[in-house]
């Protein structure tokens, strides 16, 4: 175990990656010579030499393109997305290429590329280095969506996503890159998709958090419970493929469910959850779900914390569905 | 060219120069060709019937494209890979995928290899290399590249080669396609075959450019534009650049100048958009109809040959179809199949046909 930030258990996967694997190879903008603009992709060009950690031209599309014909052939390439708000020129390639390769071709042609993408607010990014769209991408059958919220969930989903063999969103929490830091196993360390993670248990309400969002829920939840609530947090990890029975039995435990993301409500993963819940979780629920989100305009500069739930917004939505219910 | 209407533009060889550019089996690749146009053809206007008839939901046909994709089938090796556009399955039909097997795609069976998930005229041929293709326009260029980055990171001596067409040129990926190609001097060949449409849209609104080929320039490697209805022309410009490209010169482009004979697909009326004398020109220039008569010109075909030909091809043709035709859809249960790995989800009761 070694004590690392959240961005160095990436750099670390990526490593243990390369190192297990010469078929892995990383490609994005200034991913080799510069270690990425958050340092993510930081020496492993010095290891595994330009052929394997490629420095590519600035066109998103050619990225995702190139790496779905290096993975049409048996590579296993992890694309780096710069920012997960510049993605929109490769959105074209993920939905109708990457997503339905195998598909469409009725199994001959699986389609394992690996595509990792910093998302979120919080960093004074304004509207194009901010936002969290993930919803997009759940919305499309044929990929899978995984958001880590520490470090050893970084290196250990990185490292099922880039062995597992089908397309995977890779969506990083750059605002806590930095702040989550924790013990990492070392070596090959591997969190399997579609299992929740019980970050604190409780009694009175379910929280519901990815990414950036968990830190939050668990400063809410320690305000709650010098009131006598006690909060149940489920980190989701993997939004595709979702932990269904881990939601629905915690809510059956606590009887209540607040969900949080910082990506806008209308259409967002907590409508989905909120829709799952209602529909096999009703009559555990003694009140409504709530949902804590981003708002449904454009991620502001100036207004970035009007903007992003925080934790007593967190609290505040807890402490409504445990009065009501 | 000269474009005469109505009759055949003969193509400028002797058997002697023929023979020096071909090889001294030129006769056989040149019957060979021909033999393999004929049953592209024949399926063609088979397919186009049924589809009047309502037997098939759709079909985008090959006719008029027939010297670059049997070119292309009978040049490339087994190890390069073919990342088509809508217009190349007679490319895969070269390079061995059975006529039965396109057929069960063609009517989406259960025994169609894509399990009838795309529509007619989409095949995946993975024996083949004959990658699956969306009907996005232009997305399958920068596979192409990644393929081709791909061998040369394995050390394979595969050719990677794209298809498309010149409304394709105006899409996202061929820009981003070629950039990347040239930067990293990756063996791949882009192929298009400008057919002068894009749906209603005329190749001189598609580009200002004189050609289409020129543009490779602007990425740092050299393309060309050749006659695309003159079979020994294209034959000899694949033989060429993928010899090149085997040889380490990086990418190339190639556009064959070929006449779209049929509507964009069977939901479409080019009477709205095209000039009256287009047919009558295309006609002219009509790469079967320029190879027949060059072949019998020559006396390396004769009528007895072409009967043959035609009769074979049709026999085949409508035995390829009647199986199709009798084989039954693909299983329900099948839907929730091939979206991921292992199905993720599965609905409680299966829908039923």
């Amino acid at each position: 175990m070694t004590e690392m930030t959240l961005v160095q258990a990436v750099n670390r996967g990526l490593f243990e990656a390369m190192r297990q694997d010469p078929d892995v190879l990383v490609l994005g903008e200034d991913v080799g010579v510069d270690g990425g603009v958050f340092r993510a992709t930081d020496g492993l060009i010095n290891a595994y030499g330009a052929e394997r950690v490629i420095d590519t031209p600035l066109s998103e599309t050619g990225i995702v393109g190139t790496a779905i014909g290096m993975a049409l052939y048996g590579l296993k390439p992890v694309a780096e997305i710069q920012f997960l708000d510049f993605i929109y020129p490769a959105f074209d390639q993920i939905v109708s290429e990457l997503a339905k390769f195998r598909f469409r071709s009725g199994g001959q042609y699986p389609c394992h590329v690996v595509i990792r993408a910093p998302y979120g607010g919080g960093i004074k990014g304004g509207v194009y280095h901010s936002q969290s769209t993930e919803a997009y991408f759940c919305h499309t059958a044929g990929l899978k969506v995984v958001i880590p919220s520490t470090p050893a969930d970084a290196k250990g989903l990185l490292l099922t996503a880039i062995h597992d063999e089908d397309p995977v969103m890779f969506f990083e929490p750059k605002r806590i890159y930095r702040t989550a830091t924790g013990e990492v196993p070392d070596g090959d360390h591997r969190v399997p998709f579609g299992q929740a993670r019980t970050v604190r248990e409780g009694e009175h309400v379910s929280i519901f958090a990815y990414g950036a969002m968990v830190p939050l829920a668990s400063e809410a939840a320690a305000a709650l419970a010098r009131d006598g609530i006690s909060a149940e947090i489920i980190d989701l990890r993997t939004l595709v493929p979702l932990d269904e029975a881990a939601a629905i039995a915690s809510v059956e435990k606590t009887g209540r469910a607040v969900v949080v993301h910082e990506a806008a409500r209308f259409c967002g993963f907590g409508a989905e959850l909120s829709a799952i819940l209602a529909e096999k979780a009703f009559y555990s629920l003694k009140s409504p779900v709530l949902r804590v989100t981003g708002y449904d305009t454009p991620f502001p500069y100036a207004l970035e914390n009007v903007y992003l739930p925080s934790a007593a917004r967190i609290e505040a939505a807890a402490r409504t569905v445990v009065r009501e219910g | 060219m000269t474009d005469v209407p109505g009759s055949t533009v003969p193509l400028p060889y002797t058997a002697q120069e023929v023979l020096r550019r071909v090889g001294p089996d030129a006769r056989e690749a040149l019957r060979s060709a021909y033999g393999w146009m004929i049953p592209g053809r024949t399926l063609d206007a088979r397919m186009q019937a049924l589809q009047l008839q309502g037997r098939v939901g759709f079909y985008g046909a090959t006719t008029g494209h027939e010297a670059v994709n049997v070119a292309a089938g009978m040049s490339t090796r087994a190890d390069d890979w073919i990342f088509p556009g809508l217009r190349e399955q007679l490319v895969a039909l070269v390079r061995g995928y059975p006529l039965s097997r396109y057929a069960q795609h063609l009517f989406a069976t259960a025994r169609d290899p894509s399990r009838g998930r795309q529509m007619p005229c989409h095949p995946t041929a993975r024996e083949v290399h004959y990658v699956s293709m969306s009907s996005v326009i232009g997305t399958q260029i920068s596979h192409a590249v990644g393929t081709a980055w791909a061998m040369r990171r394995r050390g394979a001596p595969g050719i990677a080669l794209a298809f498309f067409g010149d409304g394709a040129t105006s899409a996202n990926d061929f820009h981003a396609g070629l950039n990347f190609a040239g930067v990293a001097g990756l063996p791949v060949i882009f192929v298009c075959a400008n057919n002068q449409w894009a749906i209603s849209l005329p190749v001189e609104r598609q580009s200002a450019a004189a050609t289409l080929a020129q543009k490779a320039s602007a990425y740092g490697f050299s393309g060309i534009a050749v006659d695309g209805t003159d079979f020994v022309a294209v034959l000899d410009t694949f033989r060429t650049v993928l010899r090149e490209s085997r040889e380490g010169t990086g990418p190339h482009f190639v556009e064959f100048r070929v006449y779209r004979m049929t509507p964009h697909s069977s939901s479409d009326d080019p009477s709205r958009y095209q000039p009256t004398d287009w047919d009558s020109r295309a006609k002219a220039l009509d790469p079967v109809l320029r190879l027949e008569a060059w072949l019998s010109s020559v006396g390396w075909l004769d009528r007895d040959d072409r009967e043959e030909y035609a009769r074979r091809a049709s026999e085949n043709v409508r035995g390829a179809i009647a199986e199709a035709e009798a084989t039954p859809p693909p299983d329900p249960a099948s839907l929730f199949e091939d979206v991921y790995s292992r199905p993720l989800s599965v609905p409680v009761e299966v829908p039923r046909a």
